[in-house]
Formats: structure tokens, C-alpha cells, sequence
């Protein structure tokens, strides 16, 4: 699988995507085909390139195949049209238009994915070679500009102007927390004591977020260039990259390229024939969602079971085995070489006066174009749903958007023209989070969402202080009995009570902000708690025990769709005869529900 | 479980496992993994080994092995079924995939079949959405799994005698 063609570089590059969502598609077989295809083949003067890159974003769609210098891009590929495309695009150098993107509104063909609505409202820059590189080469990443930056900083810059730069491009922390991290860098710089340490949080917990995941393996180097440059500043000699293990490929990526960085001379002594001396360890996380949290991550590094400690000191004093330590998150790191490279102005003229620069965020649920986008900071709720995501599917309504990952919060229909920058989301009782946004339509439900949020946090928590460890697991409790019916109105009341006291008294953000899905649904969709409680009825059909599915007589065609698809035979009725779901078979899955073109089953 | 012939075998993969790191505390969690990659759970004679080793109490890596969720103390099955319970597959009903799991198994997330072939786990999220609901067994991925799928799938492994039945 390693083995590389050896080829000159020529007219033709082909560009499978192995990023996760594809490869898991069977972007490896077409990537495998086209191989023994291209290899020797007779009707080539110069054989194709042919390179599986990172993760282009548009999941929906993968495996992507993209044609270069034509720029022709390939949806769901499959191995079987790799003699086609040979055939006609390579050799002939017409598309096979079957296989283009079709956009749904003005049903035209589109040749090049950047010309789709999907690509053309985002700015990429941390994302800006993904997709356009394999990042197993690190000669791809220097062809596109790679170690530039710390090229640049060598020769022309002090470890000062280097701050004042980053300072002025107001880049603030991508993993959640929002620091200036200029400021993160100047405290830590101004701590006079050595050894320090330079750390990527790659442990991206969130569930439903893959940006940092897709930095890792599509542009490994951009994260060891930025820690470079960070090393310079603080004169620090060794960094480590936290990286989820459940991540097989940014592992290995990360891997290759650290070994790569160093064959090269950018990691080890003398870097650049500088005096700059500094190298990278991957350390593997044991799949704790807590260990995101800085000082959790810090002791976890440490060999020790990954519990936050207050942080009335930062861990640019007191990091790392006590030392002063920077730690940023794996986005962060991939703007750095672009602010240095292209200026802090370019990259503050981007974005909001608060929130300057671009934002990744993993676009998923019900929504049509699933995938990860890059926009501007203070692009609305509405753009990115809309627009770049084309909506919900099947002609749902939507409900609410989650952002900031479990303890983020819920945003109503009513709320959708935000501005998405760190602080607005905070003011409406979310959060940016790492950049997770989750689209639901009228098929979630609220308070189960609520339920599997806090559910999630009861399983994280570290257990080290009461009010977390206790809270959440009383809220569990009630939201639980909620969606089974049992819920009370005091409830209700209770819930908030006990949000307030987590708030107030978590040692760390993680039980501060556990109340969040719970106060957000509160706040907005009371409607259906009280539905459960005191209805005894969950309007979106999702708790068991509270939905009773039947089909309304009047709508139904007898299609046969729902009950092709009913996993327990629940359904009768002949074709083209009003169908009917038995209740006692039904486990109230929801497939019928969803799948019905007529809207017939509804929810009692 | 084990027999004693692989237990001589397990104490040297065991060592071999050691030996590509130095001993310090901070190695714990990367042996730990290694460990749980070569064997699918953590032997207690690899807990005793790896303690020794480091120089630390049992207790101490005791407490590592539980904190973390990437760890098992019990051999998990021949094939692990692992569900995708983060935020999009939940939404898109990995719940009613648990479900369907267990009328098929009998057996929830975390257990195994008494004959060692089945293991159900979730997971947070596998970073595949666009693909919701993921299910991956050992390293397979099924994506966009409805209800209806759940039965085929384990009929790809072999199928299990509790199939169909329908016992609660």
C-alpha cells in the first residue's frame, strides 16, 4: 500500500480522498484500482499521478475523485468506474457525466466540487491544503508553501515580533475555550523558567466533531510547523501531539510525518542550520473525554488517570511536569503558518472584530450536504445550514441546531440569523465548542437529547468534585424518568435548581457547562417537556414508551415503503392498500416514520 | 480462560510488549494500549508485570486501567460489534441498533456472549457522520444501518444461537 509510483510529475493527477468517511465508503478500493490500472499502462505517454488524500469535507458524497489540472470531481466513486474515468477523462479528457455532482435545485451538472454551492461560502485556511495533498508526503506539504513560515521566522523575526503577530491577528484557541493565543504564548515566554513544553490537544472528544481529526490526517506537517514556531518563541526543546487512539490514521500519519520532519531537518538539532533544537513525542489518549480539558490532558501525558485540577495557576506557569508549558489545540496550530506567512492583517480583515479568522466546524444530523466546512467568523447560523448544507432532508422541518459538543446548547428555528462567533454563542447559552454543529428536524426529540447529552457528561466526569459528579448524575436520573413517562412538573424546577449549583461549584468547565443541553432545551422547548410530563406523549416520536405510531388512513397509497422497511414485520396491508402497523409488534423504531413520502404515519 | 500454554505465551508477548518502552510512569498508558491491542483486554498478569516494571503499586495501575475507556479488565469477544453513539448516530437512531443488538445477542453494551464470539461496545463517535449510524465490527464499517440490517450483519459472522428470539 506504501509503495509510491515512481513517476515525473506530468499533465494528469488524480486525487483519490482516503479520508475517514470516504475510505470507510471503499475509497481504498478505488484508490486500489486505479493503481493497477494506471501502473504500466500502454496508453499513457506519462502515467498519471495518482495521490489518496485527507478528507475533502463533503462526506455525503464520498469517495471523491479529483481530477487535476482540469479540476473535474468524482462522487461516490466505486472501483467498478475506474476503467471509465481512465477511459475518458484521462485519456480522452471528457467527464463521465454520470458521475459528476448534480445540484439539486437548477439540476446542472457541476464539474468541479469548488464550484458548488457547498464549496463557494467557505474560506479555507486551516484546512487550505486538505484534500489537495497526500498527507503521507512531505514534499506535497513544502510544495504548497510548507515550512515557509518557519523559514520565515528564522531569518526575520524575533520570538517578540513573532508574538506581536500573533497578538495582532487576535487568533483566538480553536479547541473551545476562545484564549487569545497570543497572550497564551507571551505568558508563557515571560515565565523564566526552562525547560517548557509545547503540546497539541489533538483529543477530540466531542462527539459528532471530526476537524481536528481531519487536520491530522489530511496535513500532519502544518501542526508540527506551528509548534516550530512555537518552540522558537519560548526557546522550548520538546513537544508532545495528545492524539485520540481511536483515530487510527492520524496516528498513523502523524507518525510518518514526525519521522519525515526529522529526516528532513525540521525536528531534532540544529534545525534549519539554526540554533533552534526541538522534537516531537505522540502520545496516544485512552479515550476520556475529560482529557481535552488542559490539566486533565497535562496529567494524562504524565502517565496518571486524567483528572482536572483547578487552575488558579495556568499551565503556561505550572504545566507539564510542573514546567511552563503552551498547549493549543490542533486547529490552532494549523493557522499559525498562515498568520505568519501571509500577514496578521490578511487573517484579522477575516472574520469579527471579537472573533477574527475562519472556523472549521463538522456539519451533521439532518442535514443534506453532511461534511466539514471552514467559513468566516460571524457568517449566520442560517448560511451555514442553508446554504453550504442545503437544508434538511426529505422535506423534515427543522427544529434546533446544537453547537459546542455535549455541553453545548440547543438553538431554536427562531435564532437561526446569529452570528456564529465565540461570544455570541456563549450569550444565547451555547457555545462555539470545538465547532460541532448538529442539525435536528421535528424527528428529534428534545428532552432525549437532553437525556443522551447529559447521559454522555455522567459517563466523562472524572468524579473528582461533588457537584459534577453528583449533578449530573441526578439530572440523568430525572431526565431519564422523563422520557419514560414518569417526569413530574416539579421536575422541571428541580432541574434548573441543580443546573444552578453545578455552575456555580464544578471545579473545571466540564461540570460548569454540563448543565448547558438541559438549560438550552429548558429555555426553548419547555413545550415538549410538558408534553412528556403531563401529555404522556413525545411529540417527536423518539421516547418508546411514550410514541404510539399509526398511519393515517386518508394519506397512505399503499406504496409498501414502510413496511418493506419494518425490521419487525409490524406493518400490514397489501400494495396499493391502506396500511395498517400492528402495536404490539411495533418497537418504535421510527423507520416508517421517516421514510413515508406521504407523511401518513404520524405520531399519536 | 487461559490455558497454560498460552499463558507462557502471553507472559512473553507480554515482555515483548515492555521492551519497546523505558521505565517510567508516563509509558503506563502506551503500554497499556499495546497490551489491549494484542490481546483485546488487559490480563491481569500483564497489570502485575507492567506495575513491577515501572516500579509503582498494582493500585496505581489499577486506577489507569479503569479511568480510561479505551481498557477492558475481560477478554472481549471474537468479533466486538462497536456502535456509533455520538451526537449524529444517536439522532439517527443508534438506540434502536442497541436494541435490535440485543434481541439478536442478548447482550448489552460492555458484555459478551457466554461463548466468547460477540461483543457489543459503543463508541462516542467514530468521525465517520456523514455516515450515520455507524457500525463497525472488529475493523468493517456498515454504514447508514437501519433496524433491518442488524440481523444480516451478525449473519455475516457466523449468526448466534440466541437469533430471533425475542426472550423479553
Amino acid at each position: 500500500m506504501k509503495e509510491k509510483m515512481k513517476i515525473e510529475s506530468s499533465v494528469n493527477k488524480v486525487m483519490v480522498c482516503c479520508g475517514t468517511g470516504c475510505t470507510a465508503n471503499g475509497a481504498r478500493q478505488v484508490l486500489a484500482a486505479f493503481m493497477d490500472k494506471l501502473r504500466d499502462n500502454p496508453n499513457f505517454e506519462v502515467v498519471p499521478v495518482l495521490k489518496a488524500t485527507g478528507c475533502n469535507g463533503w462526506c455525503e458524497k464520498g469517495p471523491i475523485v479529483k481530477i487535476m489540472p482540469q479540476d473535474i470531481s468524482y462522487c461516490h466513486v466505486k472501483a467498478e468506474d475506474v476503467d471509465e474515468i481512465i477511459d475518458r477523462t484521462l485519456l480522452k479528457g471528457e467527464p463521465v457525466k454520470r458521475l459528476l455532482y448534480r445540484d439539486p435545485v437548477k439540476k446542472e451538472f457541476v464539474t468541479s466540487i469548488h464550484q458548488t454551492d457547498f464549496y463557494r461560502k467557505q474560506h479555507k485556511i486551516a484546512l487550505r491544503n486538505i484534500g489537495e495533498i497526500d498527507p503521507g508526503s512531505i514534499d506535497d506539504y513544502i510544495e504548497r508553501g510548507g515550512y515557509k513560515a518557519l523559514k520565515k521566522v528564522l531569518k526575520e523575526m524575533t520570538p517578540d515580533e513573532v508574538i506581536e503577530e500573533i497578538l495582532k491577528s487576535g487568533l483566538r484557541g480553536r479547541g473551545g475555550g476562545g484564549f487569545p493565543t497570543g497572550l497564551k504564548w507571551q505568558a508563557c515566554k515571560n515565565t523564566p523558567r526552562f525547560p517548557k513544553y509545547i503540546i497539541c490537544n489533538g483529543d477530540e472528544g466531542d462527539p459528532g466533531a471530526f476537524m481536528d481529526r481531519s487536520v491530522m490526517e489530511g496535513d500532519p506537517h502544518t501542526i508540527i510547523e506551528g509548534m516550530l514556531i512555537c518552540a522558537y518563541v519560548l526557546k522550548a526543546e520538546r513537544g508532545f501531539i495528545y492524539v485520540r487512539d481511536e483515530y487510527d490514521l492520524a496516528v498513523k500519519y502523524l507518525r510518518q510525518a514526525i519521522l519525515d520532519a526529522r529526516e528532513h531537518g525540521f525536528l531534532g538539532e540544529n534545525i534549519l542550520k539554526s540554533d533552534l533544537r526541538f522534537d516531537i513525542e505522540l502520545v496516544r489518549g485512552g479515550g476520556a473525554f475529560v482529557c481535552g480539558e488542559e490539566t486533565a490532558l497535562i496529567k494524562s501525558i504524565e502517565g496518571y488517570p486524567g483528572e482536572p485540577h483547578d487552575k488558579y495557576v495556568f499551565p503556561t506557569e505550572k504545566g507539564l511536569w510542573g514546567q511552563p508549558t503552551v498547549i493549543n489545540n490542533v486547529e490552532t496550530w494549523a493557522n499559525i503558518p498562515v498568520i505568519i506567512l501571509d500577514g496578521a492583517e490578511k487573517f484579522a480583515s477575516l472574520g469579527t472584530v471579537g472573533s477574527p479568522g475562519t472556523k472549521v466546524f463538522s456539519l451533521v444530523g439532518k442535514v443534506v450536504n453532511t461534511g466539514l466546512v471552514e467559513v468566516p467568523m460571524g457568517i449566520t447560523l442560517r448560511e451555514i445550514i442553508y446554504d453550504i448544507g442545503g437544508g434538511v432532508p426529505e422535506g423534515r422541518q427543522f427544529k434546533a441546531v446544537q453547537t459546542g459538543g455535549p455541553s453545548g446548547g440547543c438553538i431554536p428555528a427562531s435564532h437561526l440569523d446569529l452570528k456564529v462567533d465565540f461570544d455570541t454563542l456563549t450569550r444565547e447559552g451555547s457555545m462555539m465548542g470545538s465547532g460541532g454543529i448538529i442539525v435536528m428536524d421535528d424527528t428529534t426529540c428534545m428532552v432525549e437529547v437532553a437525556r443522551y447529552y447529559t447521559n454522555f457528561l455522567a459517563g466523562e466526569s472524572c468524579g473528582k468534585c461533588t457537584p459534577c459528579r453528583e449533578g449530573i448524575r441526578a439530572l440523568v436520573e430525572i431526565l431519564t424518568r422523563i422520557c419514560k413517562g414518569e417526569g413530574e412538573l416539579s421536575d422541571l424546577q428541580l432541574l434548573r435548581d441543580i443546573s444552578e449549583v453545578m455552575q456555580e461549584a464544578s471545579l473545571c468547565a466540564l461540570g460548569r457547562t454540563a448543565p448547558n443541553p438541559v438549560l438550552s432545551t429548558l429555555r426553548f422547548f419547555e413545550d415538549e417537556y410538558i408534553a412528556h410530563i403531563v401529555e404522556k406523549r413525545c411529540p417527536a416520536g423518539v421516547c418508546p414508551a411514550l410514541t404510539t405510531f399509526y398511519i393515517d388512513p386518508e394519506l397512505c397509497t399503499g406504496c409498501t415503503l414502510c413496511k418493506r422497511n419494518c425490521p419487525v414485520d409490524a406493518i400490514k396491508g397489501e400494495a396499493k392498500k391502506k396500511h395498517e402497523i400492528i402495536e404490539d409488534k411495533c418497537i418504535r423504531c421510527g423507520e416508517c416514520y421517516r421514510r413515508c413520502r406521504f407523511k401518513a404515519v404520524k405520531v399519536r | 480462560m487461559v490455558k497454560a500454554a498460552d499463558e507462557g505465551k502471553m507472559l512473553a508477548d507480554i515482555r515483548e510488549i515492555l521492551d519497546n518502552y523505558p521505565p517510567e510512569e508516563r509509558y503506563i498508558l502506551a503500554v497499556m494500549q499495546d497490551m489491549q491491542k494484542r490481546f483485546n483486554y488487559l490480563p491481569k498478569a500483564g497489570l502485575k508485570t507492567l506495575a513491577f516494571y515501572v516500579g509503582v503499586p498494582l493500585s496505581r495501575v489499577y486506577a489507569m486501567a479503569s479511568f480510561y475507556k479505551a481498557f477492558s479488565l475481560t477478554p472481549k469477544g471474537q468479533y466486538v460489534f462497536r456502535v456509533c453513539d455520538g451526537t449524529a448516530c444517536h439522532i439517527k437512531g443508534s438506540k434502536i441498533l442497541i436494541e435490535q443488538l440485543y434481541k439478536c445477542l442478548g447482550i448489552r453494551p460492555g458484555e459478551t456472549t457466554p461463548d466468547g464470539r460477540f461483543s457489543i461496545e459503543t463508541v462516542n463517535c467514530l468521525g465517520a457522520c456523514a455516515l450515520a449510524p455507524v457500525v463497525v465490527v472488529n475493523d468493517r464499517v456498515y454504514a447508514k444501518v437501519i433496524p433491518g440490517d442488524v440481523e444480516k450483519i451478525i449473519r455475516e459472522y457466523g449468526g448466534y444461537a440466541h437469533e430471533g428470539k425475542n426472550e423479553d
